[in-house]
């Protein structure tokens, strides 16, 4: 199972992603963003930080490098793509999933621990999750604040797009229990097609018990998962 | 013949209908300054562009292609609107 860690000026989580992904057996490697194919890969992870360190919009440079094309291309064939944090950003400005994301609702930049209800188990980044199950995933953004206009949030809705949510201890969507102000305690959204897949939180530095939680791993082994089926 | 030094100045501003927590704090200082009565207030951003030379083609076909700019990389239509004015 090959998978690409697309490297943006100013990714920061690539190594991350990376370490993960080999832990758990894939063949992943770092992919510069200058490149215009992705080669023969299985996968696509656009990892978390700061590419062309936020300017105009977080994700809104990075989705012009040569890279994106090919992505999007990839995506359009059903080829499987995850975007973590920043990631998630570059997905949405690239149009490639729908929605933005905005300054969180308090202005701080949060760094901890949350928690977040898994919406369907039936998705290939989710499938070793139950539905209503509860996992700990850090997230660490600025800009986390989930935005759509009331018809994109009503189609996302219908079409169970959405594979994460803020909740409490209890799986309770909770004002509290939302980070960031994010509507709908999104947490985590993915297309029609359910081969891209966007979210907020890095399951990446939720590997193992020692890291906090080994939580990551449920939603980073199902894709594996996924590209070992196909 | 197109002027040589053409700028063109975009106005970048949350929607309306998007919370707007930058504008909501500079309120809140604003309060703290002595001013009262406040309304909405809103954080946008303004992007100049100058052109050395516009090259060929017509102002009106620049124009449009300064639109097609905003929408696809100055501002974010789901979260923002624009506004475009061109100097000669």
């Amino acid at each position: 199972m090959n998978v690409a860690v697309v490297r943006f000026p100013g990714s920061n989580c690539d190594q991350d992603c990376v370490h993960a992904l080999r832990a758990m057996g894939a063949d992943a490697d770092y992919l510069w963003h200058k490149e215009e194919s992705l080669g023969a890969v299985d996968a696509v992870v656009l990892p978390g930080g700061f590419s062309y360190g936020d300017y105009l919009r977080c994700g809104a440079i990075a989705r012009f490098s040569p890279v994106m094309r090919a992505v999007g291309e990839f995506a359009a064939e059903g080829g499987m793509v995850l975007g973590i944090c920043n990631g998630f950003q570059i997905l949405c400005e690239a149009g490639l999933l729908p929605g933005a994301l905005v300054r969180n609702r308090d202005l701080h930049f949060i760094c901890e621990f949350i928690r977040v209800r898994v919406e369907r188990g039936d998705t290939p980044f989710t499938s070793r999750c139950d539905v209503g199950q509860v996992i700990e995933v850090p997230i660490a953004h600025g800009e986390g604040n989930y935005r759509a206009d009331e018809a994109t949030l009503r189609e996302i809705g219908e079409h169970g797009q959405v594979l994460l949510r803020y909740c409490d201890a209890d799986g309770a969507m909770t004002e509290a229990a939302n980070p960031n102000g994010s509507i709908g305690n999104i947490a985590g959204i993915c297309n029609r097609a359910r081969n891209v897949f966007g979210l907020m939180p890095h399951p990446e530095r939720a590997m193992e018990p020692r890291m906090g939680s080994a939580d990551g791993s449920l939603l980073l082994g199902s894709l594996l998962d996924a590209l070992a089926l196909r | 013949m197109i002027a040589t030094l053409m700028k063109a100045k975009v106005t970048v501003m949350p929607k309306q209908s998007v919370l707007d927590p930058q504008g909501v704090a500079v309120r809140g200082a604003l309060e703290h300054l002595g001013l009262s009565a406040l309304g909405t207030v809103r954080v946008g951003k303004l992007i100049e562009i100058q052109f050395d030379d516009p090259g060929p083609g017509s102002i009106e076909a620049i124009e449009q292609r300064l639109h097609a700019a905003c929408h696809e990389l100055l501002s974010n239509p789901v979260i923002e609107d624009y506004r475009l004015e061109i100097e000669r």
